[in-house]
């Protein structure tokens, strides 16, 4: 069976307006829309594809996280993953938790890929494919915008920083996903039926033999400078001036 | 108290790149820091002459091995992980070089990572952007022997040159795997500024219209020597190429001057231009977010607005 596993994650959907808890405990999150991680959306689309095309039998979602996640599981089922599980944790689990349980799932589901986002949305760390990469002593092709998958490698193209960077990876390997790898398709109605009868299985973290220990302690969150509001400038002669003023021009 | 850090150099096989230097800005910054830069290459040596000329730098330890002539975390990883035994911390940049590596360096070594360091309080505690810039989160490592970092480049200017670090050669006895090998890399051109360091930026939005739009931002840069840019939306319709993307998950910058042409000012977008140290936009639209970060707005069709600056340098 060949099978890829998906990670993904629920965060706050990259629509909301995030404001800092006047306390600085956190953000608010009481009411707030959740939604999957947009890059674990890009993760998904690529793995169906990849099925679609006959390269996969099987797409997996995997996420470590509250039992709310089903929502998000859910949605990935309808848009066609075959089986979700979810591993219930409470609380911040920190990259190194993550990619501990989710080789644990890699243990027990042998996939010949698994594919990740480059970075969640909301603690914006970027580190869950590489850790995991480097725990399951397999390669990584993190910032993916194109996978092809010939036999037993793949080959991706990855955004740089220079630009783009071709790499041969052998299979098994972690793949992260840049934006512009795919874009994802909608969920249709019939689809969201059909996926409350496909498998979602839970397990506490516990079971895998994952401790959910946390390095990080979070002191104080605090919300950005704002920058001063600046002037207008009625034509391009003004700005010119005004910029020269500056000696920025 | 002196507190051991170790610095990962990110170079191209004869440059050492700024964010290097920035790094060691950032390292510096703890009380007591003896700071090691170590240099990965097929041929170490003519970097890691240039990373011993860095103020702050203590040492310089080069590695040479024809499997680091290009840099692939997962050749990388195992041997900085060898050398890391002595490190309180261990730092690279958070480029897409760094954040490839240190994670995958953070994964051997079973040591916390925090991303994106824009301000460094001890060895231990730091701050960092989380939600695209829209908190700023103080984070202490708590029972970890060794923390990995990535230092946000923009938040740190690079350190000085007028060092001299002494070089050691180093040779690792570490089996490297070669499961993950290198194909290409798409040239990028050199013949303008860098983005990541210029002093100044233009960026172009999806009102460019197309890649020929962008023509009279590039002659516009040309003129007064800046490095252009793009939003995302530029760069999906395929205005421009990837790496002139400016924000969230392109690259972050702090230019003297930058330049919004017709750019809404997504929050995504701001992410990545919070440190510039004046913004100008452009927009035909009053009401575009991007004023309420501006310090110079003008209201007006970029077409007319661009050509006419040009005209009155
Ligand atoms: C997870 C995620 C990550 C993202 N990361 C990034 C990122 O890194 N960088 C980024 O830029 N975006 C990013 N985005 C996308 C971001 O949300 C916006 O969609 C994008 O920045 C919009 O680009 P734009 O301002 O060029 O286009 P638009 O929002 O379409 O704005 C075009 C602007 O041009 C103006 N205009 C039109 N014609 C003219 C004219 N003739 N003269 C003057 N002005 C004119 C309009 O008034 C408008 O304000 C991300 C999105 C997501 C979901
Ligand atoms: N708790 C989690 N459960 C499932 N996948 C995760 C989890 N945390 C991170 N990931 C995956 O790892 C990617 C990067 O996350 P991060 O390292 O937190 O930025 C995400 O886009 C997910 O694909």
């Amino acid at each position: 069976m060949k099978r890829i596993l998906v990670g993904i994650k629920r965060v706050v959907d990259y629509n909301v307006r995030i404001r800092v808890k006047p306390d600085g405990t956190g953000v608010v999150t009481d009411g707030v829309k959740m939604s999957i991680n947009p890059f674990d959306e890009i993760a998904l689309e690529e793995a169906l594809r990849i099925k679609e095309r006959g390269g996969a039998d099987e797409v997996v979602v995997a996420t470590v996280g509250p039992a709310d996640t089903q929502q998000q599981l859910r949605t990935a089922l309808a848009m066609g993953a075959d089986r979700a599980l979810l591993v219930q944790a409470d609380g911040v689990i920190e990259p190194l938790v993550a990619a501990r349980a989710l080789l644990k799932l890699v243990e027990r589901e042998q996939p010949l890929l698994v594919i990740l986002g480059k970075q969640a949305i909301d603690d914006d760390n970027g580190q869950t494919a590489q850790i995991l990469a480097a725990l399951w002593n397999r390669p990584q092709a993190t910032y993916a915008s194109k996978i092809e998958i010939t036999g037993e490698t793949a080959r991706v193209t990855r955004e740089v920083d220079a630009g783009l960077e071709t790499l041969d990876v052998d299979l098994p390997a972690v793949i992260s996903t840049d934006l512009r790898l795919n874009e994802p398709r909608y969920v249709k109605l019939p689809d969201i039926m059909k996926a409350k009868k496909k498998p979602l299985d839970t397990l506490p973290l516990a079971d895998l033999g994952v401790q959910a220990r946390t390095q990080l302690k979070l002191v104080r969150f605090e919300a950005p400078p704002q920058r001063q509001k600046g002037i207008r400038v009625k034509d391009a002669a003004e700005l010119v001036d005004a910029l020269k003023k500056k000696g920025l021009l | 108290m002196s507190v051991q850090i170790l610095i990962v150099a990110e170079h191209d096989g004869t440059r050492l790149n700024v964010s290097t230097a920035k790094c060691v800005t950032c390292a510096r910054a703890v009380s007591g820091a003896v700071v090691t830069v170590a240099v990965f290459a097929a041929d170490a040596a003519a970097v890691a002459a240039q990373a011993a000329q860095l103020a702050g730098v203590d040492k310089v330890l080069a590695v040479d091995n024809p499997a680091n002539a290009h840099a692939l975390a997962a050749v990388l990883a195992p041997q900085v992980a060898a050398l890391a035994g002595p490190y309180a911390l261990v730092l690279g940049p958070s480029t897409t070089f760094g954040k490839d590596l240190m994670a995958r360096v953070g994964g051997l070594l079973d040591a916390p990572q925090v991303s994106d360091i824009m301000a460094i309080e001890s060895a231990v505690r730091f701050r960092r952007p989380i939600y695209a810039g829209n908190a700023i989160l103080t984070v202490e490592a708590v029972d970890a022997p060794k923390v990995v970092g990535t230092v946000r480049t923009a938040s740190f200017e690079g350190a000085a040159s007028g060092g001299s670090a002494a070089v050691e050669k180093v040779s690792l006895n570490v089996t490297l795997p070669t499961h993950t090998r290198f194909v290409s890399v798409s040239a990028a051109r050199n013949d303008r500024p860098d983005l990541q360091t210029a002093a100044r930026v233009i960026s172009g939005g999806r009102a460019l219209g197309s890649a020929d739009g962008f023509k009279i931002l590039y002659s516009l840069a040309d003129k007064v020597g800046a490095a252009v840019g793009a939003s995302r939306a530029a760069v999906d319709a395929g205005y421009a190429p990837n790496e002139m993307q400016v924000g969230q998950t392109g690259k972050i910058i702090a230019p003297e001057l930058y330049m919004a042409v017709g750019i809404s000012g997504a929050i995504q977008h701001l992410t990545g231009i919070k440190d510039a140290r004046t913004i100008v936009a452009i927009n035909k639209d009053g009401e575009a977010p991007i004023f309420e970060v501006a310090d110079f707005g003008l209201v007006g069709d970029l077409f007319q607005v661009i050509p006419e600056i040009e005209r009155l340098l």
